[in-house]
C-alpha cells in the first residue's frame, strides 16, 4: 500500500508527466515562466488546487449525480481557486498582479479537471489527494525548469538575484531578450519534451506517416 | 467607432490569446491536426465568446461591481470575489443553452460542432477572455468588440496551425520532437510571427 501511495506521487514528476505526455494544463505553463518567482508561487498554487479539489471531489464522488458532475466539479474548483486567489491578493500583492489573470484560469486548467474525472470520481480521498499532489508536482516540475531557463539566460538572475552580470550593469553577460518573450517558452518546452522522450524512449509517439528508406546499391 | 475597430484589429493580431497569451492552448494542441476540425472548433469558440464576453460584462456591472447593487437598496455591497464562480457559472450555462437551441433550430450546425462545444467550458481562451475584459475596465460595447475579435484570433490561429500541422506529418522529424514536440516548436515559430504586429499601431 505504501509502495502504491509513492508511486501516485512520483510517477507524474517524469513517467507521466501531465505537461510533456499527457498535453494538459500548458495554457498557464508558458504564460507564466518568464520569472523563477513567479513560477514557484504558480505552482504552488496549482499543487494546493489539483491536491485539494481531487481530494473534495472523491470525498463526494458517490453522492455526485453523474449528469451534472461537471458542474460540481467546477463549482468545488472554482471555490478553491476563489481561496487562493484572496490568500495571494492579501499576503503576496505584487506577485498576484503579475499572474493577473492566470490564477483564475486555474480552474480551466485541464490538469485539475483531467485528475478529478480520470482519478477523483473512482478513488478513495488520500489516493486521490496524493494524485491531485503528483500532478500538482508534475505541473510545478516543468514551470520551474521552463522559469529557471528562461530568467538565468533571459536576464541573468535567478530569484531576483543575479548570478550572470548583465552588460547593462558593468558585467559580462549578454542577455538573451528573445527569452523573456512569449515564443521562447515555446521553443523551451519543446525542447524539453525532446530531452525527456531522449532520455524515456517509450514516450516516443508513434510515427503517422513513415519515410520509405532506399536501399543503397 | 474608431476606437472599436483599434481594439478588434488588437484582439486579433497583437495580443492574439493563442499566440502571446497562451490561452486555450490544450485544445489547440489536441484538435490542430485537421484543418476542418480547427475550423469548426474556431468558429465555436467565437460565437460562445461573443456571448460570453459581453453577459459577464452585464454581469460585472449590474451585479458584482462595488455599488452595482445600488438599484436593489445595497449600495455597499462588494461582490468582485465571487466573480471567478460566477463567470465559469455563466460560461457553462451559455455554452449548454447554445447547444440546446442549435440541437433544436439549427441541427446541421449542431451536428457539425456538437463535439466540440462541452469542450469549450473548460477552454482557458473563454474564460481568460471574460477575465481580461474586467482587468481591462471594457464597457459593453467594448466587450462586445473584444469578444467576437479575441474568438477570431484565435480561430485564426488554430486553422493556421492545423494547416501547417498537415504538411508537417509528411516531413522527416528526430525521434523524440516526433508529435507534441514539434508541435511546440512550430507553434513557437508561429508566435514570433505574430510578434512582428505588434509594431502596429492604430
Amino acid at each position: 500500500m505504501a509502495h502504491k501511495r509513492r508511486e501516485l506521487l512520483v510517477d507524474p514528476l517524469v513517467d507521466n508527466n501531465p505537461i510533456t505526455l499527457q498535453v494538459l494544463g500548458i495554457c498557464s505553463a508558458l504564460a507564466v515562466t518568464s520569472s523563477l518567482q513567479v513560477s514557484f508561487v504558480m505552482a504552488l498554487a496549482v499543487i494546493s488546487v489539483t491536491g485539494f479539489s481531487s481530494m473534495f471531489i472523491s470525498m463526494l464522488r458517490n453522492h455526485i449525480p453523474s449528469s451534472i458532475r461537471i458542474i460540481v466539479q467546477m463549482v468545488i474548483i472554482a471555490s478553491l481557486v476563489i481561496l487562493v486567489d484572496q490568500i495571494l491578493k492579501a499576503f503576496a500583492y505584487e506577485i498576484s498582479k503579475t499572474l493577473s489573470v492566470f490564477v483564475g484560469l486555474i480552474i480551466t486548467n485541464c490538469i485539475v479537471m483531467g485528475r478529478a474525472e480520470a482519478f477523483a470520481m473512482k478513488n478513495p480521498p488520500v489516493a486521490s489527494f496524493l494524485d491531485g499532489v503528483g500532478n500538482g508536482l508534475g505541473y510545478g516540475l516543468i514551470l520551474m525548469l521552463v522559469g529557471f531557463i528562461r530568467e538565468l539566460f533571459g536576464a541573468g538572475s535567478l530569484f531576483g538575484v543575479t548570478i550572470l552580470q548583465t552588460v547593462n550593469n558593468g558585467g559580462w553577460y549578454v542577455p538573451n531578450g528573445l527569452l523573456l518573450l512569449p515564443p521562447s517558452a515555446f521553443f523551451v518546452i519543446g525542447l524539453l519534451i525532446w530531452a525527456f522522450r531522449t532520455w524515456k524512449p517509450k514516450q516516443v509517439e508513434e510515427r503517422e506517416f513513415k519515410i520509405q528508406t532506399v536501399e543503397a546499391h | 467607432m474608431e476606437g472599436l475597430v483599434a481594439l478588434a484589429v488588437k484582439a486579433i493580431f497583437v495580443e492574439n490569446l493563442a499566440l502571446s497569451f497562451f490561452l486555450g492552448m490544450c485544445t489547440f494542441i489536441a484538435v490542430s491536426k485537421k484543418i476542418s476540425t480547427a475550423i469548426g472548433l474556431g468558429i465555436s469558440v467565437m460565437v460562445v465568446q461573443a456571448i460570453t464576453v459581453p453577459t459577464n460584462n452585464l454581469l460585472l456591472t449590474y451585479l458584482l461591481k462595488p455599488g452595482a447593487l445600488a438599484w436593489a437598496g445595497f449600495p455597499d455591497v462588494d461582490l468582485t470575489f465571487l466573480g471567478l464562480i460566477s463567470y465559469i457559472g455563466v460560461i457553462a450555462a451559455m455554452v449548454q443553452i447554445l447547444e440546446m437551441i442549435l440541437d433544436k433550430f439549427f441541427p446541421p450546425l449542431y451536428n457539425a460542432l456538437g463535439i466540440f462545444l462541452p469542450l469549450i467550458t473548460v477552454n482557458c481562451a473563454i474564460l481568460g477572455g471574460s477575465l481580461f475584459m474586467v482587468e481591462r475596465d471594457y464597457d459593453f460595447a467594448q466587450s462586445t468588440t473584444y469578444g467576437i475579435a479575441s474568438g477570431f484570433g484565435w480561430a485564426l490561429a488554430i486553422t493556421a496551425m492545423a494547416g501547417v500541422r498537415e504538411k508537417l506529418k509528411y516531413s522527416d522529424v528526430p525521434d523524440g520532437l516526433q508529435g507534441l514536440g514539434i508541435t511546440f516548436i512550430t507553434a513557437g515559430l508561429m508566435a514570433m510571427a505574430f510578434m512582428s504586429f505588434s509594431g502596429v499601431k492604430l
